[in-house]
């Protein structure tokens, strides 16, 4: 594959379908509607499903019942319509099927607008769906990280039998970039063991989310923990800059923590230490990184596009050892890097004015 | 080498696509390139911008406050954005649909009357080709050469009637962007 010009969310389509999607239902929505469009002409061309739902409490549905099949299937939207999806993660999530999930996250909260925003971030990685479960958030800074990552959802679900988010937002959706998509994976039969693909043979297959039966949900329930411990100590994933010496360390993922790394750079050429850490995986969070560097740094400035949600995570991680500063635009209002220079510039003064560390 | 180029103007001029033209040249020629739209209800008859970054480097930030150059093609695009522009950066006017007087004296300020050129060559919606080339002529941030080349492949066998119009175009613009005397020269 040759590195081409791509958008955003035509990459993301085209790495899904790389990565053997065998089914794709949705609604549209802006600033994602670029990738249902392309799978409503690239998965007929395949032989493969696509589907236009009447509704996102449809189309996850529909994804919910091909996942039951034990076929790669997925879904994309932007946030209200990530609302709307709630129910079905939650029956997914018990039911222990593999889907991916695609959010192109806009401004919120209600029907917002359609320009990028972070704000769902309590959403995906605390609440996607009722009861005690997380689903796994991975996200991209760029268009190749987006392929990259669609690539390792589908990998991730399959190999926990779980949800799995892939978190961009509008001008990840928006953005061309040079990119190179992946080879285009054959389609191969999975999960035989437990998908619903015709009982002829061998005894039925039960997939449910309805436990009437208190100590039966329970049982399930502590299975799910246990799988998701796993998860959580085995797939924390981030990736940092100019870290080693670093007395302030900027915390950003996504387009946030992109548009950060001009900022650091700045503040580097003028001398101040300082350094960026972008996490990739937003469930399960990268905190053993981060509570490692809490041992090092001064303090921690998180920078987002919403009023400040991953920074719950940063000070749960950083236990206290460090002060946890905030800067962020909200409502689609996107962050340049002058502005976040600013607030490192000045929560830096401050550092040097205090007595160093020990 | 990096530079961060705004084209703004009415949809419909071509904006977005002279853009594109500059994103898909930065990667003919191997450089690393970011192309970000406005988009948004106010891109149905309203303004409409791109933000191209063209860097040797790997880009962070695909936005930027300030922009090292402007091409303005209406009224509405050069108040919002001389303002902007680095210091010692360029500013290239839609001299044809621009009545406002610049004031920057920190900037280089190059016009064209694309627009009524445009008209004259035939076909108006060449007023963004001659904008593009103008500003290469400027600052080479990619040759006017792989530009043409890129053009020829994009507008594909399918527009081959266009193909001359838009070479001379970006040939007419480049001249005028050599010759024309800077309004004010950098500081």
């Amino acid at each position: 594959m040759a590195v081409e010009l791509m958008k955003g969310n035509v990459a993301l389509a085209e790495a899904a379908i790389c990565a053997g999607v065998q089914a794709y239902f949705g609604y549209p929505i802006t600033p994602q509607t670029e990738l249902l469009e392309h799978m409503a002409k690239r998965m007929p061309e395949l032989g493969r499903a696509f589907v236009q739902a009447e509704s996102e409490v449809a189309a996850i549905n529909m994804v919910y019942g091909a996942a039951c099949a034990g076929v790669r299937a997925m879904t994309s939207s932007s946030s209200p319509g990530i609302s709307l999806m709630q129910e079905g993660f939650s029956y997914i999530a018990a039911s222990e099927v593999p889907c991916v999930v695609v959010d192109v996250m806009r401004g919120g909260p209600g029907l917002g607008n359609i320009q990028p925003s972070q704000s769902d971030y309590f959403q995906l990685t605390r609440s996607a769906g009722h009861g005690d479960y997380h689903a796994i958030a991975l996200a991209p800074a760029s268009v190749q990280e987006a392929i990259d990552l669609m690539g390792l959802a589908f990998d991730l679900a399959d190999k926990y039998r779980h949800l799995v988010f892939v978190v961009a937002d509008g001008l990840i959706g928006q953005m061309m970039e040079p990119a190179e998509l992946p080879p285009m994976q054959p389609i191969t039969r999975r999960h035989d063991d437990w998908a619903l693909t015709g009982a002829d043979g061998r005894a039925p297959h039960v997939i449910t989310s309805l436990q009437l039966n208190a100590p039966d949900l329970e049982a399930l329930n502590q299975r799910l923990q246990a799988k998701l411990r796993i998860i959580h100590d085995t797939e924390q994933r981030s990736t940092e800059m100019l870290t080693d010496d670093a007395q302030l360390v900027v915390v950003g993922f996504g387009t946030a923590g992109r548009i950060a790394q001009t900022a650091v750079q700045q503040a580097r050429r003028e001398g101040m230490k300082v350094g960026l850490f972008r996490p990739i995986t937003l469930w399960p969070f990268p905190e053993k990184r981060l509570s490692a560097l809490a041992d090092q740094v001064s303090a921690f400035l998180v920078v987002e596009m919403n009023t400040g949600q991953m920074i719950e995570d940063v000070r749960l991680a950083a236990g206290g050892q460090v002060p946890v500063t905030f800067y962020g635009r909200t409502g689609g209002v996107v962050p340049v890097p002058e502005e976040i220079y600013d607030a490192i510039r000045d929560l830096y003064r401050k550092l040097q004015s205090r007595p160093a560390r020990e | 080498m990096q530079e961060e180029i705004i084209f703004a103007g009415f949809g419909g001029q071509g904006v977005l696509f002279a853009g594109q033209l500059l994103a898909y040249t930065a990667l003919a020629e191997g450089k690393h390139v970011t192309w970000i739209p406005s988009y948004g209800p106010e891109m149905r008859g309203g303004t409409a911008n791109c933000t191209v970054v063209v860097s040797d480097e790997p880009i962070g930030s695909p936005v930027t406050k300030h922009p090292s150059i402007a091409v303005v093609f209406n009224n509405p695009s050069l108040e919002k954005y001389e303002e902007l522009v680095k210091p010692g950066g360029l500013l290239v006017v839609n001299q044809s649909l621009i009545t406002i007087e610049t004031h920057r004296t920190d900037i280089t300020i190059v016009r064209i009357p694309a627009t009524a050129l445009a008209s004259e060559m035939g076909d108006v919606r060449l007023t963004n080709m001659l904008l593009f080339s103008a500003m290469l002529a400027q600052r080479p941030v990619v040759s006017l050469e792989t530009a043409q080349e890129v053009l020829l492949e994009k507008l594909g066998a399918r527009k081959a009637e266009m193909h001359a119009l838009n070479l001379a175009a970006l040939a007419r613009g480049w001249e005028l962007g050599r010759e024309a005397t800077p309004a004010s020269e950098s500081a």
